[in-house]
């Protein structure tokens, strides 16, 4: 059983940053030890659910789809989803909708969910602790 | 001919995670390939590109496992002997970073900041990433 709620503020969109990496770090150990996680992808983030990523391959590596492998978040994301369930948790992740609405990346992970500012002052105030990641 | 173009690298690490490259030298190697005639100085940060024997782990998330992490020694070492791209590194960014010539990946060419000058007056173009 959880004892323990922990919400994150990311900004980065995907492939921009180092952030994310260390964000996913974290939000996989948070997964692990079955805490309850809340995320609000805000701006650029508000791509990493979005379902329509593809991998690709990679000329300059010399590899096909299969050999690159290439991550994707949205794969990322339902990872992370799974791995909180198994282990008793809960992720409510929350793609900020205007941001969502404004880059065309409306098509959301299953598990995951639209929301607003209102959606984020609510996680802040149910959680035990706040880690915002911002845009630098 | 293609234009000569001097690449001065200063960004680094910038989410070589997600893209298991850099995305800037991965351009410039594309770039190469297609006829592009580029030389490479890496400084500040970017000096650590050319340090052998570097890599981070995949990034896991639960289930999820990155199976092709970044090496950018590997990276480096594929534009100088496969790409035929000239690597410099800056002399001094190195000192400050207490990184030692014999650590380098062969191939790179140290140079003092001193020789930029020289080189922007070899090229015509220069690109600063």
């Amino acid at each position: 059983m959880s004892s323990k709620t922990l919400t994150f503020v990311l900004m980065d969109p995907p492939y921009e940053s180092e952030n994310l990496t260390t964000a996913f770090r974290l939000l996989d150990i948070a997964a692990r030890r079955g805490y309850d996680i809340n995320v609000f992808a805000y701006e650029g983030a508000s791509a990493l659910a979005f379902t329509r990523q593809a991998p690709h391959p990679n000329p300059v590596h010399g590899k096909n789809v299969a050999e690159e492998n290439h991550p994707t978040t949205k794969d990322q994301v339902a990872a992370l989803l799974a791995e909180a369930k198994k282990n008793g948790g809960k992720v409510d992740w929350v793609s900020c909708g205007m941001c969502v609405d404004e880059r065309g990346v409306n098509e959301l992970v299953p598990g995951t969910r639209r929301g607003s500012p209102a959606d984020l002052h609510a996680l802040v105030e149910a959680c035990d602790n706040l880690l915002a990641i911002p845009t630098k | 001919m293609a234009k000569k173009t001097l690449n001065i690298v200063e960004s680094a690490y910038r989410a070589v995670m997600e893209e298991q490259d850099d995305t800037v030298l991965w351009l410039l190697a594309a770039m190469q390939a297609a006829g592009a005639d580029h030389t490479v100085v890496l400084r500040g940060n970017a000096v650590n590109y050319a340090v052998a024997g570097q890599g981070a782990p995949g990034l896991t998330v639960g289930e999820w496992k990155q199976t092709q992490a970044p090496r950018m020694d590997r990276d480096v070492a594929d534009l100088v002997e496969n790409r035929k791209i000239r690597v410099l590194v800056v002399e001094e960014d190195l000192t400050e970073r207490g990184i030692a010539r014999g650590e380098l990946v062969p191939g790179v060419k140290v140079v003092s900041r001193k020789t930029l000058p020289k080189l922007f007056a070899e090229h015509a173009l220069v690109s600063h990433w």
